[in-house]
């Protein structure tokens, strides 16, 4: 493998990784407030790239209002899923809410299907997408620049959100006490419909990006990415941000780069991350920066 | 009531049974009598998950996978070598898939075994988990399995799947398997087994201070719910004639669970009631899914509705009745008879 090639896998890993980043923060983030794996949100990812579809091939909408768009809806939609089928489960086994994420996951996909109908649907990219920048021996799609920068800059604005606002704060209490907070005057239910927000708005965007990046729309496309997204959540420690994005970052690039070296094995692309999951969760269930949460007794 | 006269009760409901099954076979159409096959066949998987998870507490999302591996090793074994001749076409089987023979019991039960033998084996590192991590973690299983299924063409004929598996699967063997998965799963309820796993499901930590050997106790529930997982997988191979790794994605899963769930979670009664309501439900359902006609004009079918209304009712359940239609009530034959003659009836187990 000549060093040119190496540069180049390196680069598209690491544009999958920061679409995983971006998705499994939504993962983390939920987890870190309310124990719960949002099974749904992979759904969000897919639908924020069908809104952008629908946007520009029904309203005629430009590129950039369309996408703006979809990413408000999508939020929007994330904050309706938590209030109609998560909140009123809040005292519920923590099991009860997860199966009705997947219930969530199940009739968001299939209202997709019926709408948009279940075969692939083509995304026309713009043409200053298409063409590949030289840079020396390397050739990369501008996207493959985009993406990473674009992800990295989302991803510092949700750190200064979490860390230096009022709401982000309430956030980090609400992750750390959920009932203290409620007594301290936290607006715990407002809070939580932001983190929803946030984290569909960012599942949103890396939908779109994805669409640019693999320009066919399926009903069924959040899945593998939703999950693998969670296996990166994981993997970074769930609960923390940090870690998510790590998480993702480096599952990208060690899937990329695992079929670069071993062709062979591209079959099992999808199955090594299944594995990475299983193995981690046998020897280190807090991933790489989580923070141990224990059952209480 | 004695325990004599529930005997001869129940046998008198299984000759009941035997006789309508004897009248089915005679008299009612192909399509009918698919359908009561489907019903026996997920009565059975309803059983196994309500085992695992309903009974023990053990949320596992692996159901796929186990039937996947269930039908694969039945359907090895009954296939003729002269249809897997033709069958293979990407690679040639391996010697000992192609020569690989057996009965049709030996065969089920043998897919049983498969499905427990891996039910054990994933079951040692990953019954470890907690509850959501365990779901997360036996789903990975089923998508795993799949992945194979796919990439071992020598095996499995990869993406393409066996076709024309024959279709010993009648109504006597479907419901004889149900029955035989029933009395199974009642008798271990009843044992002392059934209380360690509610016990487990209860509450661990209590369980553990009990003296209870938790781990060994739940990888027998799990162990057990896999063997009959990978029965209702083989039937249903033999039953549908066709099995290819796309048959077993994750909505297999979601459609026994919502049995389970609808059922009651840890309700015998709920699971094998649930799992009627709910295949004729599906089967009648796809006729929104199909194009209706009116004499020329065609009123469009309508691909996926089938699923949002399933999807819909899931969540209203978990929503509004989280204990399922039957909570953790169970049938029995006194409350029945004192339903009948007026008396006041006892409840449950």
């Amino acid at each position: 493998m000549t060093w040119a090639m190496f540069v180049q896998h390196a680069l598209n890993g690491l544009t999958l990784g920061s679409l995983y980043a971006l998705i499994a923060i939504g993962y983390t983030m939920v987890y870190g407030i309310l124990r719960l794996i949002n099974f749904a949100h992979s759904e969000i990812f897919m639908l924020g790239a069908y809104f952008v579809l629908w946007g520009l091939t029904l309203f005629y909408l430009p590129w950039f209002v369309a996408i703006v768009v979809a990413i408000v809806v999508t939020a929007a939609i994330g904050i309706l899923v938590d209030r109609v089928a998560y909140r009123p489960l809040r005292d519920a086994p923590r099991i009860s809410a997860l199966i009705s994420a997947i219930g969530v996951s199940f009739f968001l996909q299939n209202l997709t299907i019926v709408a948009f109908g279940a075969l692939p649907r083509e995304v026309y990219r713009p043409a200053w997408l298409e063409n590949p920048i030289l840079m020396g021996e390397v050739r990369v799609l501008p996207l493959t620049l985009f993406v990473p920068t674009l992800s990295f800059l989302l991803m510092l604005g949700l750190v200064w959100v979490v860390y230096k606002t009022k709401p982000g704060l309430g956030m980090r209490a609400i992750s750390k006490d959920i009932e203290t907070s409620y007594i301290m005057g936290v607006p715990v239910n407002r809070i939580i419909s932001l983190t929803f927000g946030i984290g569909s708005a960012l599942a949103a965007a890396s939908g779109i990006m994805w669409a640019l990046r693999y320009p066919q729309l399926q009903p069924v496309m959040g899945s593998i990415p939703g999950f693998k997204a969670f296996i990166a959540a994981v993997f970074g420690g769930i609960g923390s941000i940090p870690g998510a994005v790590v998480g993702g970052i480096m599952l990208g690039v060690i899937e990329i780069m695992a079929v670069a070296f071993f062709p062979d094995l591209a079959g099992y692309r999808d199955a090594f991350a299944f594995i990475l999951l299983i193995v981690i969760l046998l020897i280190k269930p807090t991933g790489l920066m989580g923070a141990r949460l224990e059952d209480k007794v | 009531m004695g325990a004599k006269t529930n005997a001869i009760l129940n046998i008198l409901a299984a000759v009941l049974l035997g006789l309508f099954i004897w009248w089915a076979e005679e008299n009612l159409d192909g399509y009918m009598i698919q359908i009561l096959n489907l019903i026996a066949v997920n009565i059975i998987l309803a059983l196994s998950l309500n085992l695992i998870y309903g009974f023990t507490g053990l949320f596992s999302l692996g159901h796929a996978g186990f039937m996947a591996i269930g039908a694969y090793v039945c359907s090895i074994l009954i296939l003729a070598p002269e249809q897997k001749e033709m069958l293979f076409i990407l690679e040639p089987a391996y010697d000992w898939v192609q020569s690989a023979q057996a009965p049709f019991f030996v065969a089920v039960v043998a897919g049983g075994l498969a499905a427990a033998l891996f039910g054990v084996l994933v079951g040692i590192p990953l019954l470890r988990l907690g509850d959501d991590y365990l779901g997360m973690a036996t789903l990975g299983f089923a998508e795993i399995v799949r992945i194979f299924a796919i990439n071992l063409p020598r095996v499995t004929n990869g993406a393409l799947g066996f076709k024309g598996i024959p279709d010993h699967a009648n109504l006597w063997w479907n419901f004889g398997w149900c029955l035989f998965t029933l009395y199974v799963i009642i008798r271990l309820i009843r044992s002392n087994s059934g209380n360690v796993f509610k016990a487990i499901r209860d509450d661990e930590t209590a369980a553990k201070a009990m003296g209870i050997d938790v781990f060994r106790q739940k990888l027998l529930s799990f162990a057990l719910g896999a063997f009959f997982a990978g029965v209702g997988g083989a039937l249903l191979g033999s039953l549908v004639a066709t099995i290819d790794p796309k048959m077993f994605t994750f909505v297999l899963t979601f459609n026994v669970l919502m049995i389970v769930v609808t059922g009651g979670l840890g309700s015998i009664t709920g699971s094998v009631l649930a799992g009627i309501a709910i295949t004729v439900l599906l089967e009648w359902l796809r006729f929104v899914e199909n194009p209706v006609y009116f004499g020329d004009w065609e009123l469009p079918g309508i691909p996926g509705m089938r699923m949002v209304v399933f999807s819909l009712a899931l969540i209203f359940m978990i929503l509004f009745r989280r204990e399922g239609f039957m909570g953790k009530r169970e049938f029995s034959w006194s409350w029945a008879v004192g339903r009948f003659f007026k008396k006041a009836g006892r409840h449950g187990i």
